[in-house]
């Protein structure tokens, strides 16, 4: 933005040129595209909270119907016990491994890396199915919970953090990498302590990415219902009214209440969020050295041994969903069966389900990545309109701030409104390919924003000068050279298309039921050990998915490390 | 700017229609029937195979989930009804729907043969009946010896202290079975006594499923000893191999029939009326049998595995209009008493 703001001041003065003209007009669409998107949806569903079944405006009726349940308090009693509880846990996991993974010298950093990234790829509901046969009646390791139930807060809070590590992860490695060598070099020159230096300097340094870490699990927990609806037994949360009053009541209007009220702690993490990334920013000097640990066998150690047990645990989650898919009546008949995989005698939809779910992770993953990264670019080069920009800007990185399951059900409202010409989509696979890439769009966006950011925009003013047409440029140049990100925003997309519940449990039609969906309705009807079995599904495709992205990628990136070593040294030669 | 203009504008109809393409399927000159049902989900193929193989010409779409599902959605788009036929959901639903005046009437082919009690009184009828299901409790042997828990013979026995903790039933709000076990107690017991029951028996629950098959599978497994099901789902998993016995309560089993109807402004009621033809038909009757003791048709029932001959007879007398129109304020009383009390039990 400050780099391109002087050359933009002076065309203006110029007057605006052709390309100038065709990127306003572009982002003045994808502007227009999000609003229809993202904030129209969101309008609907604020309006219905306000109506009754037959759409009469009502006030604050449905609000205060909702408000003399004792069913409110509760539920939002227990919401946030429990996501506060799981945020606390799986934060300082994460920010433990983290520090192993960046400050220690311990072995086989790549392994448990990849390793503790594995949760991502699962369903929520997986780790769910999981713990039931680890710790329910029947349990493997029951006696671990010394008679408590874990059906309920233990379980919810469980599988929460075993499918939340990797969210903390990711934010935490990115803030401990940011540290400065010179800083750990002044206390030890101070004399200071290593428990000394961790308060000072450590912890101040990755407070923020603390801080974004916590808020992103927390909204995580409190909107996901695929958890405590497996193992939450009696134990009502918000995200499970939600549920309970649209599918099991088809209480639309009341839906529409319990989905604002979760949108208010998603909101307020989401602003918090956002003035912590803008602090981190600043932490970094152009003068820092980036930190080179120090060996220090009891402590590499220690780190080793803790690793080794969070990983034997991720591992085992997985392990177990894999042994319920393929035994044959748990805990009577342990022999082998693959009969679980026929999906055509159990709720969900069968294999047409996975099949459905594969092309919804294409398409998302085509689709998606390619809108984004354009109106990304768009966002972040165009001249002039700097109000626009920033709105559009606002407009990506909202739906960060919308669960899942408030989007699905602002969905229904918007497309399935008699009036919408949209509504053809309603019912097909479009909305809900729609509905998938607008969920996951704010983490995608800044994915491309970082990378637009990191590229010379001489490229431009070369391209200018050449009078090569923008779009030429950003065709030839821009998105070559960026493929590597795009490739990160597809698989980001089809990940996450292929494990989404909250999203699309509103949205899908007999000719459109999903895999992630078929696993919890699965699971309603007893059917769990099919459930475990699309439940492994999902998380082999998306890890299968992943390890071709990885071996792509590598490639990639050698020949763009290439091809970045001829422009460098091509102007010495000339 | 022409090109980037229609570059994006064909992007995104080329997302919509391709998306659009993928979503309604490949196109066939048959006749598509919209059918919600609550079947469950291991007999839908043979069911759905037999009708089309009849009628080549109709395909039937299927909408599946539980009964309370299934009905709670049939009210919300009475205005703008989306389906063409409710095929096997209770009949105390379809009495409901016919309240409202949702439903059509229509007399299939082969109406007379039908057990009077298994149609609907009017002429023509609104909905016809095609079996019946009751409620069963299915009970873990291995695990009831673990617990010490001696084998129930009653409802009442179920109430009783010992078995807290140690009970799953279906939620009679999404669940039909459900349903039908609470509209049982009520007309055995009487309203106030029922509800007494029902509160003891609610320290004894560790947990209320979604759906009406779901407790049978835990008894089956022994995740809850003991689950409040129905006589089908608990045979299945008997013949599977659980060690699961099935009770039958001395009071008396609640029961519910599964029925067809059609909807009131349906587009296509020619090929709708062709399924409640089949629904009531020998051959689909032959079906049931096959998974149902009671059929509508008289003849056509014939004995089936873990389950007593004399099961017809345990059934209680069900007051059907009763149940159905009671049927929206009942449910509220459950969930006031019960939902709400929602502490995780052990």
């Amino acid at each position: 933005m400050i780099a391109t703001a002087e050359p933009g001041m002076r065309r203006r003065r110029l007057g605006a040129s052709r390309d100038d003209l065709i990127m306003r007009l572009g982002l003045g669409v994808g502007f227009l595209l999000l609003t229809l998107t993202v904030v129209a949806p969101l309008a609907t569903l604020l309006v219905k909270a306000f109506q009754d079944r037959a759409g009469g405006f009502v006030g604050l009726a449905n609000f205060l119907a909702y408000a003399e349940s004792p069913a409110l308090l509760r539920s939002l009693h227990h919401s946030l016990f429990v996501a506060l509880l799981a945020t606390a846990i799986c934060v300082t996991l994460a920010f433990a491994f983290a520090w192993c993974l960046t400050r220690s010298c311990m072995p086989a950093k790549g392994l448990f890396r990849a390793v503790a990234l594995v949760p991502i790829l699962a369903p929520s509901l997986l780790p769910a199915i999981s713990l039931v046969y680890l710790f329910g009646n029947q349990g493997l390791l029951k006696g671990l919970l010394f008679g408590a139930s874990i059906y309920g807060p233990i379980g919810i809070v469980m599988g929460e953090v075993f499918w939340t590590f990797p969210h903390a992860l990711i934010i935490l490695l990115t803030a401990f990498a940011t540290a400065d060598q010179r800083l750990y070099e002044a206390a030890e020159s101070l004399r200071a302590g290593r428990l000394r230096t961790f308060f000072a300097v450590t912890l101040p340094g990755v407070r923020y990415g603390l801080i974004s870490a916590a808020f992103v699990v927390f909204t995580l927990v409190i909107t996901d219902f695929g958890v405590p609806k497996v193992i939450g037994g009696h134990y009502n949360v918000l995200a499970t009214d939600v549920y309970k009053q649209v599918i099991g009541q088809q209480n639309f209007q009341m839906g529409a209440v319990v989905g604002l009220i979760l949108l208010v702690p998603a909101a307020l993490a989401f602003v918090a969020d956002r003035f912590a990334a803008g602090r981190q920013v600043a932490l970094l000097g152009a003068r820092s050295v980036p930190l080179a640990p120090k060996p220090s066998p009891a402590v590499d150690a220690a780190a080793a041994l803790f690793c080794t047990a969070v990983a034997v645990v991720i591992v085992g989650i997985i392990a177990v969903a894999a042994f319920a898919a393929s035994i044959k009546l748990w805990p009577y008949d342990l022999s082998f069966t693959l009969g679980h995989f026929d999906f055509d005698n159990v709720d969900g939809g069968g294999w047409g389900s996975y099949r459905n779910s594969l092309t919804l992770a294409g398409w998302s993953a085509l689709l998606g990545s390619l809108f984004v990264f354009t109106l990304a670019f768009l966002v972040e080069k165009t001249r002039g309109l700097r109000w626009l920009g920033a709105a559009t800007q606002l407009l990506a990185l909202l739906p960060l701030a919308v669960p899942g399951i408030v989007l699905g059900l602002a969905y229904i409202f918007f497309f399935n409104a008699p009036a919408n010409p949209l509504g053809a989509i309603y019912g097909t696979m479009a909305i809900l390919v729609l509905n998938t890439i607008v969920h996951f769009y704010a983490v995608a966006h800044l994915t491309a924003i970082t990378q637009l950011k990191q590229l010379d925009p001489e490229f431009e003013t070369v391209a200018v000068s050449l009078k090569v047409p923008i779009w030429r440029s950003f065709l030839s140049v821009t998105l070559p050279v960026s493929l590597p990100t795009v490739f990160e925003i597809a698989l980001y997309l089809f990940v996450n298309a292929m494990t989404t519940v909250s999203g699309v449990v509103f949205l899908y039609s007999p000719d459109t039921t999903l895999a992630s969906v078929a696993v919890l309705n699965m699971d309603d009807a007893g059917d769990t050990a099919p459930a475990a079995a699309m439940a492994l599904l999902i998380f082999t495709t998306s890890a299968a998915v992943r390890i071709v992205h990885t071996l792509v990628t590598r490639g990639l990136l050698a020949r763009t490390q290439a091809w970045r070593r001829r422009i460098t040294e091509a102007p010495r030669e000339a | 700017m022409q090109t980037k203009l229609t570059r994006r504008g064909a992007l995104l109809l080329a997302t919509l229609t391709l998306a659009g393409a993928i979503g309604s399927g490949p196109a066939t000159a048959a006749t598509e029937l919209v059918v919600y049902t609550a079947l469950e989900a291991d007999q839908i193929k043979a069911y759905k195979e037999g009708f089309e193989k009849q009628n080549p010409d109709i395909t039937i779409k299927l909408v599946r989930d539980s009964t309370g599902i299934i009905t709670a959605r049939l009210l919300a788009e009475k205005a703008n009804p989306q389906a063409d036929v409710v095929w096997r959901v209770a009949a105390t639903s379809l009495m409901l729907l016919d309240q409202e005046g949702m439903l059509d009437t229509y007399a299939p082919k082969g109406l007379e043969a039908v057990t009077a009690n298994f149609r609907d009184p009017k002429s023509p009828p609104a909905w016809t009946g095609m079996d019946a299901w009751m409620a069963t409790v299915a009970f873990n042997t291995v695990e009831a010896q673990k617990r010490n828990l001696p084998k129930p013979e009653s409802w009442k026995d179920l109430a009783k202290p010992i078995y807290k903790g140690a009970l799953v039933m279906p939620n009679p709000n999404s669940s039909g079975t459900g349903y039908l076990m609470v509209s049982s107690w009520l007309q055995l017991f009487g309203e106030a006594e029922g509800w007494k029951f029902m509160d003891a028996l609610h320290d004894n629950m560790a947990v209320y499923t979604h759906s009406g098959s779901k407790p049978a599978r835990m008894a089956a497994t022994g995740e809850y000893p003991i689950g409040f099901s129905f006589e089908y789902r608990a045979s299945s998993e008997k013949a599977k191999g659980a060690p699961i016995d099935l009770v039958f309560p001395k009071e008396g089993l609640g029961w519910d029939m599964e029925a067809t109807a059609i909807l009131k402004g349906s587009k296509r009621v020619e090929a709708a009326r062709k399924l409640v033809d089949f629904s009531v038909s020998r051959e689909a009757n032959e079906f049931y049998a096959k998974n149902f003791a009671v059929v509508a048709l008289p003849g056509v029932a014939k004995p089936l595995p873990h389950l007593p001959e004399t099961i017809a007879t345990m059934m209680i007398k069900n007051d059907f209009a009763w149940a159905a129109k009671n049927r929206e304020r009942i449910l509220k009383e459950w969930q006031t008493r019960y939902d709400g009390k929602s502490e995780p039990k052990s």
